[in-house]
């Protein structure tokens, strides 16, 4: 199974539109949301209740407890804690489960055994399946552990469906970790980029990014007309650079309306529409000489 | 004098742009860029003078081999797995590694000691008696929070703090002292659903906070104002859509420099602001 996964950098592009057009035209049948601290591909999806193959609640690192009936407040903990997730408050020394990282350090230090591991759980994750099988999850606020959680969406799409030719997975923007996860074993990373100076710019730094991981990158160029200048400099950049421009899409004004009232691009009859057509036309084809 | 914080959850949904221009027609103010994985805030202050740049490190494990007696001791503690046992001596996946200090208060052998790896850049800008703070990550690192701490360390009380999309670890970083959160909306499925986990977090934190609709349509507005009401919280401020605003924005330009209409409304969204947090 071939792996596209969609990023962007910048946020705000259009993943998760191109995302669900590309699928419902290609009739994609492995699909997977990886913007674990944003997911919303299940809102343009037709995936309910029904269809909900499995729900698990997804632990992440253990965080540690103080027992202060055991505690001699001698404090080594929180002097030794790089996170500063240790406070003393009313004559007690206590780890706030929101700062911890989990890796230990006061576990280790302190002389009278008083610090104990416990569960953290940060977030679900959901299969479901139709005649189509979507991997998803929703990281609880705050966490981190979200590289961890793109790992287990990855796999609960790996350990689900395997016979289909392509598998399409909607990123996260940035380029941190969560990023870094979703680029593992991916055959093409899709980069949705627009043409304004912050677009550029993001779009630069996360070809960077799948360029560490040698992953084949190609670019659409979205909202196309919006700034034909800055549209020049990123072709050229695309073109210095030996990447792949999949296409443009024009700004189109119907593709909000469209996406609010959970309707599929693919449906209609835009000029969007018509452009991600000839991208998904090419998608496959840059998908078959990736073998 | 204030601390506000701008999140969306959602990419895209105007942080940058509500950030750059509320900073703009504040008096001395501080601009904070923690989006420190894709930094924009910068661009759209043109001519800034560059006060100082510095390289921002974190600490990560050498091993001396010389010393190392092969115990795998290190490799057993470290709970992010970042460390591995090959050919007689301990690796390090650097990027896993979260710095804790761990491996080397559990090695008998003193074979282990910390050394500075770069994170990224912090650069303080001055443009027109305002400070402008923007850090930048470097590729290929996995974690933001120590460059996005570094980044706070130059607030002043009188800060606009650019946060990162998402809910995770960075953004919380990010509001950690804010005073006020302004929650950067526009009126899209997607939005909603996102701006609802960023309410659960600034509650959690108990910062007060209000809503802005960036790209405001009147047909659609109601997706993001049925939510709000509901959590009896006011709008602070409708910035219409306009093809004229994005396209400056997409120029590099602050639209409160070229553009009256929008200028007022950054004022009365000032306005209301100090309102709340005064």
């Amino acid at each position: 199974m071939k792996k596209v996964l969609v990023i962007s950098g910048k946020g705000g592009t259009g993943k998760t539109t191109i995302s669900s057009t590309l699928i419902d035209l290609l009739d994609i049948k492995a699909l997977a949301d990886c913007d674990v601290d944003a997911p919303n591909l299940h809102l343009v999806s037709s995936f309910d209740d029904k269809s909900l193959l499995k729900e698990d609640q997804f632990k992440g690192m253990d965080i540690f407890q103080i027992n202060s009936d055991l505690c001699i407040n001698c404090g080594k903990c929180q002097e030794n804690c790089k996170f500063d997730s240790i406070d003393f408050v009313d004559n007690k020394y206590q780890i706030n489960p929101l700062a911890c990282e989990g890796c230990g350090v006061c576990e280790f230090v302190c002389p009278v055994n008083a610090i104990s591991p416990i569960d953290n759980y940060v977030g679900s994750t959901q299969v479901f399946k139709t005649d189509k099988l979507f991997s998803t999850a929703k990281l609880t606020m705050g966490s981190g552990n979200s590289g961890k959680l793109v790992s287990q969406v990855k796999k609960n799409l790996d350990d689900n469906i395997k016979d289909e030719p392509i598998a399409i997975i909607d990123g996260s923007p940035g380029i941190g970790c969560p990023v870094i996860a979703s680029l593992s074993a991916i055959d093409v990373a899709l980069v949705v980029t627009e043409p304004s100076l912050s677009g550029l710019s993001d779009l630069k730094r996360i070809v960077k990014t799948a360029q560490v991981f040698k992953t084949k990158t190609a670019i659409i160029i979205n909202k196309a007309d919006l700034n034909l200048d800055v549209k020049k400099l990123i072709i050229k950049y695309i073109n210095e650079s030996d990447l792949v421009l999949l296409g443009e899409i024009n700004y189109d004004n119907n593709v909000s309306k469209i996406i609010n009232s959970q309707n599929s691009l693919a449906k209609v009859n835009t000029l969007a529409s018509k452009q991600i057509k000839l991208i998904a036309e090419k998608l496959l084809s840059l998908v078959h000489e990736s073998q | 004098m204030s601390r506000i914080a701008v999140l969306s959850g959602k990419g895209g949904s105007g942080k940058t742009f509500v950030s750059t221009n509320l900073s703009n027609i504040m008096n001395n103010s501080t601009y904070l860029d923690c989006d420190v994985e894709e930094p924009n805030g910068h661009i759209f202050f043109k001519d800034s003078e560059l006060k100082y740049e510095k390289k921002v490190y974190r600490d990560i494990p050498t091993f001396d081999s010389n010393k190392c007696v092969g115990c795998r001791d290190c490799v057993n503690f470290c709970k992010f797995s970042a460390l591995a046992f090959i050919k007689d001596t301990p690796l390090l996946f650097d990027e896993v590694c979260h710095s804790c200090g761990g491996c080397e208060l559990v090695c008998k052998h003193d074979a282990i000691h910390y050394e500075k790896s770069q994170v990224g850049t912090l650069s303080v800008y001055d443009n027109n008696s305002k400070k402008i703070v923007s850090g930048e990550m470097r590729i290929g690192e996995a974690s933001a929070v120590s460059l996005i701490s570094e980044v706070l360390k130059e607030v002043s009380d009188n800060s606009i703090i650019d946060c990162p999309p998402g809910s995770a670890c960075s953004t919380m970083e990010s509001i950690k002292g804010a005073d006020y959160c302004i929650l950067v909306t526009e009126p899209t499925i997607f939005s909603l659903h996102n701006i609802q986990m960023i309410v659960e977090l600034v509650e959690l934190f108990n910062i007060p906070y209000g809503f802005v609709i960036n790209k405001s349509n009147k047909d659609l507005d109601y997706i993001i104002e049925d939510y709000v009401k509901t959590l009896n919280k006011k709008i602070l401020a409708k910035i219409p859509f306009s093809k004229e605003v994005a396209q400056i924005t997409s120029e590099g330009k602050l639209i409160t420099n070229e553009n009256e209409d929008v200028k007022n409304l950054f004022y009365n969204l000032l306005n209301n602001i100090n309102e709340k947090v005064n």
